[in-house]
């Protein structure tokens, strides 16, 4: 059964048409790269999906149901751009957060945090504030808490954006090593064609005005992904062909605002 | 990584030399002020300068007269109790009245601004009444609720009782505004991610938007610890309380100019007074308020 069925999902901001007759399945275990330029409507995808905003027509179902109920059911984990990380609560208390809403009892929360600490690598840091962690591990502790409660589905908002390059990709590595250890569906919004195209099973190319896919590219290269992955031809093909379908997307903007 | 770790106790020691330094800094402001005073007295004395006021022992006692006042018996002739004595019992009777205003205020300017964060229309509709209420002088307030409560008061709670109501009056306004103001202080995303996790509105506003106010009820709580206490002495003489700071203000006023240094003392004890609610409410801060050192004012 597919995690995530978009249909025919149109969302209208006023008179701006941020997405317009989205169709989009993800299966299982897929990890599904958004990537366009600004006002592409992906952050408003995502959000669409995670019942945050509702589309003003069509429909999104998450594990088969309406996307409200996923949200209410707890079926998804997000992490924003910035790690939103509560200032008043140390590096477990956060990860506990969503624990503490779900009702989990103390014991199951802390053995669950441990757990969690131990996948993002963060052990040591259990009681330090968020304001006294780097960005980079601010972000893993976002994304331990993003998946403490083992939601199907993670959705991740250009959630290395604000990383310098170094940092983003190591932390593309540990994300597929999180993916793979976890068995969660992945949705992740980025601007990095190379980001899209190392971590993703399949890259979704959307274009603005109005917001619509123009493409979707499969990504065949070999699994596990390492550091040498950057170096394959096939990379590079991939990127290409991600690039392409990205200035293809744009230039029928053009073209389609040319007579107007 | 290990770097952050080891900054932590270094940090610790750094905040030990700033919180030394900022005592040095007070004393050293302090006596600036006394030194100040003193050599304005002289000057104005020697050169005999009548503006703004003519300089007389009376009109400025020396700072030392003042302190030497509080040690020595109230009445003069040098019997009874020490001035000290009478105003430390004065202050206390005044911090309980204060107090229980201040906890009084707190509770219910916290409770209003929540509602007032909540709903928009309450909050458009009542906010301009809640301003004008403070609009009116507390001297006219006083002597009213003291009118209304005092008949329907316990024994226990009798005078004092609509003391503490007329400090909770002073106290609750810059609660509920900075109340409304942390409240709504709460990053979007972060409520995006309450959404996310399927939390209520009640679980949002425990979890989230409180603790994410508190650095703005705090600073309205210093503000209102030392309101209080204005509030407490003069919601005391419209009640016609002798036991507190506003019955000894009523009193030494009349000796004034027999006896300045009274007046000054009683001031320098309600002073303190005020400084000691300020200080309890910035200790209590430093153990709840878990922040960034850049957001701790």
């Amino acid at each position: 059964m597919s995690v995530v069925q978009i249909k025919e999902v149109t969302k209208q901001f006023g008179p701006t048409t941020a997405l317009q007759s989205i169709d989009l399945e993800i299966e299982e275990r897929e990890f599904v790269s958004l990537i366009g330029p600004s006002g592409c409507g992906k952050s408003t995808l995502l959000r669409i999906i995670g019942d945050l905003i509702q589309p003003t027509s069509g429909t999104a179902l998450v594990n088969g149901k309406a996307a409200r109920q996923g949200r209410i059911d707890r079926d998804y984990g997000i992490v924003f751009q910035d790690a939103v990380l509560y200032d008043w609560r140390t590096v477990a208390k956060n990860i506990a957060l969503p624990l503490e809403l779900a009702r989990w009892g103390r014991k199951r929360r802390a053995a669950k945090v441990e757990e969690m600490v131990e996948l993002v690598e963060l052990g040591g840091f259990e009681s330090h504030y968020p304001w006294q962690l780097s960005g980079g591990m601010q972000q893993r502790v976002a994304i331990a808490r993003a998946l403490s409660f083992d939601p199907a589905l993670l959705l991740m908002d250009e959630p290395f954006g604000a990383l310098d390059e170094m940092t983003r990709e190591r932390l593309n590595i540990e994300l597929l090593n999180i993916w793979e250890a976890s068995g969660s569906t992945i949705v992740f919004v980025t601007h990095s064609i190379a980001e899209a195209v190392f971590l993703s099973t399949r890259v979704v190319v959307m274009s603005p005005r109005p917001g619509r896919i123009a493409d979707v590219i499969p990504i065949d290269l070999p699994r596990p992904r390492s550091a040498v992955t950057r170096e394959d031809p096939r990379f590079f093909e991939l990127v290409t062909q991600v690039r392409e379908a990205l200035h293809l997307g744009h230039d029928t903007d053009r073209k389609a605002a040319a007579p107007a | 990584m290990s770097a952050i770790a080891l900054e932590a106790p270094r940090a610790r020691g750094l905040a030990l030399r700033r919180g030394i330094g900022r005592v040095l800094l007070f004393v050293l402001v302090g006596a600036a002020l006394w030194g100040f005073w003193e050599g304005y007295r002289a000057l104005w004395m020697r050169e005999h300068w009548t503006w703004p006021f003519v300089v007389t022992d009376t009109a400025m006692p020396h700072i030392h007269s003042i302190f030497q006042a509080l040690v020595e018996p109230a009445r003069p002739g040098g019997v009874g109790p020490r001035l000290i004595t009478i105003l430390f019992h004065a202050a206390l009777f005044t911090a309980k009245e204060a107090a229980a205003g201040f906890a009084l205020g707190a509770i219910l300017g916290f409770s209003l601004g929540v509602v007032l964060a909540h709903f928009t229309v309450l909050r458009r509709g009542f906010l301009p009444w809640v301003v004008a209420s403070q609009t009116v002088p507390i001297l006219v307030v006083a002597p009213m609720v003291v009118v209304w409560l005092n008949p329907r008061l316990p024994t226990q709670l009798k005078d004092w009782g609509a003391v503490a109501v007329i400090a909770a009056y002073l106290t609750f306004f810059p609660v509920t505004i900075n109340t409304i103001r942390g409240l709504q202080s709460a990053d979007r995303r972060a409520v995006e991610l309450m959404r996310s996790y399927a939390a209520g509105e009640w679980s949002i506003l425990w979890k989230l938007r409180v603790p994410a106010a508190l650095p703005y009820i705090f600073a309205a709580l210093k503000v209102s610890a030392t309101a209080s206490v204005v509030g407490a002495i003069i919601g005391e003489l419209p009640s016609s309380i002798q036991d507190g700071l506003g019955g000894q203000i009523i009193n030494y006023s009349q000796y004034y100019t027999i006896q300045p240094t009274g007046l000054w003392a009683t001031n320098v004890i309600a002073a303190a007074l005020g400084i000691s609610f300020f200080l309890v409410v910035l200790l209590a801060e430093k153990l709840v308020v878990r922040r960034a050192p850049e957001h701790v004012a």
